[in-house]
């Protein structure tokens, strides 16, 4: 395989623009040399930023090295170019799967059979998540278990720690720094912690009480039509609300190196995520 | 302050093409301190709600150990409205078109700000 890796290289160095990147980083990738495969991966994406192919490469190294928030971005960005794209059904049925959406996970996968009808690896794959079985479920995605997640190998219980983590399965921050909360203030899911890593979600919804109906009156005194989101600034964080169904209202919050305008997109996500849930719970 | 004070900052604001109208408003109780809005808006029913708005928010980032607020961006399908606070309490309020720089609102609004301090 070492020579198959200088083969390939050598012919990446004639061809940069070639897309024989994508045979390489996934050969770097399962001899378990990340960082290199990485480095690889990053460089084709410069190259073709539009290949599905080359987005799925650097989910599964992100995947691989335990950042499964950037990973499910980037199986999310394959999706929109290549919406039946085997790797990145495969992909996000992985992320949802750990974090106990194993409905999620299963309708990714009732995708993937679509796309590619007796894949061995999407049927051994549906045929564990129904199971229960985590590495099982891994393996049949093309996934490393990911030694850096402390969720790693711990069966789908344990995968999943709560209810609230589910409504923003595979988004960025799903455990902490999204709330979804209702019209009195009461938390619905998802976590707040303060930087000193204390709870405070409940304290946060309280305040947040209310916030819906008056933003709705105040664009509406101004004749500005129905508001669709409420931003803000502070000194170590931004905030963005938004409105997810009439009665519920999700917070979203970063530090202050994530731009608002990021924020946003991040939002809409999560509101699409909530609705879902909600629409579920309904 | 003097009421022409006031009203240079608030013109500050207002010249950005796309803004319809901005005020100044004492954030602690609501109360319009002066305004240059279009007409038929309710000037102290927005000052109170935006104002209210903004406590409310201020409150929950601070809940989240995010610190006082320094900017607030109310997004709605036809215009936003934008608020900064002054150190002297006073919130500065702009309305504005939907396809407005909003980049360069907050900047005026961040100089208004300091006009009013």
């Amino acid at each position: 395989m070492a020579d198959d890796v200088k083969a390939l290289s050598a012919q990446l160095a004639q061809d940069p623009n070639s897309l024989v990147f994508l045979r390489l980083g996934e050969m770097l990738r399962l001899k378990g040399l990340l960082d290199a495969a990485h480095r690889v991966a990053l460089n084709g994406l410069e190259r073709h930023p539009h290949s599905a192919d080359a987005h799925d490469l650097y989910a599964r190294i992100l995947a691989d090295k335990g950042d499964f928030e950037r990973a499910f971005d980037e199986w999310d960005m394959a999706l929109r170019i290549a919406p039946t794209h085997l790797g990145a059904l495969k992909g996000l049925a992985f992320l949802y799967f750990k974090v106990g959406d194993v409905a999620q996970a299963a309708a990714h996968l009732d995708l993937a059979q679509r796309a590619a009808p007796g894949d061995p690896s999407v049927e051994q794959a549906l045929a564990m998540v129904r199971g229960g079985e985590a590495a099982d479920a891994a393996r049949g995605v093309g996934v490393a278990s990911a030694p850096a997640s402390p969720t790693a190998g711990a069966p789908p219980a344990a995968a999943a720690p709560m209810e609230d983590a589910r409504v923003f399965a595979g988004l960025e921050g799903a455990e902490e720094g999204l709330l979804l909360l209702d019209s009195s203030g009461r938390v619905l899911g998802g976590t707040l912690r303060d930087p000193a890593g204390q709870d405070v979600s409940d304290a946060v919804a309280a305040y947040l009480a209310g916030v819906s109906q008056e933003a709705g009156r105040t664009a509406k005194l101004l004749g500005l039509g129905s508001w669709t989101g409420l931003a803000a600034e502070a000194g170590a964080g931004h905030v963005h609300l938004a409105q997810p169904t009439g009665d519920a209202l999700l917070l979203v919050v970063r530090d202050r190196a994530v731009p608002m305008g990021r924020l946003a997109i991040l939002a809409e996500r999560a509101a699409q995520a909530a609705r879902r849930w909600l629409e579920q719970q309904a | 302050m003097t009421a022409v004070a006031f009203q240079r900052a608030l013109d500050l604001v207002t010249r950005v093409r796309g803004v319809r109208g901005a005020m100044l408003v004492e954030l602690g109780d609501g109360v319009v301190v002066a305004e240059h809005l279009m007409e038929g808006i309710k000037g102290p029913a927005v000052a109170a709600l935006a104002a209210s708005l903004a406590n409310r928010l201020g409150r929950a980032m601070e809940a989240a150990g995010l610190g006082a607020g320094v900017y607030w961006h109310l997004q709605a399908s036809e215009g936003a409205l934008l608020a900064v606070p002054a150190a002297s309490g006073i919130l500065v309020v702009a309305v504005t078109e939907p396809e407005v720089n909003v980049g360069l609102v907050r900047l005026e609004l961040l100089r208004a700000a300091q006009a009013v301090t």
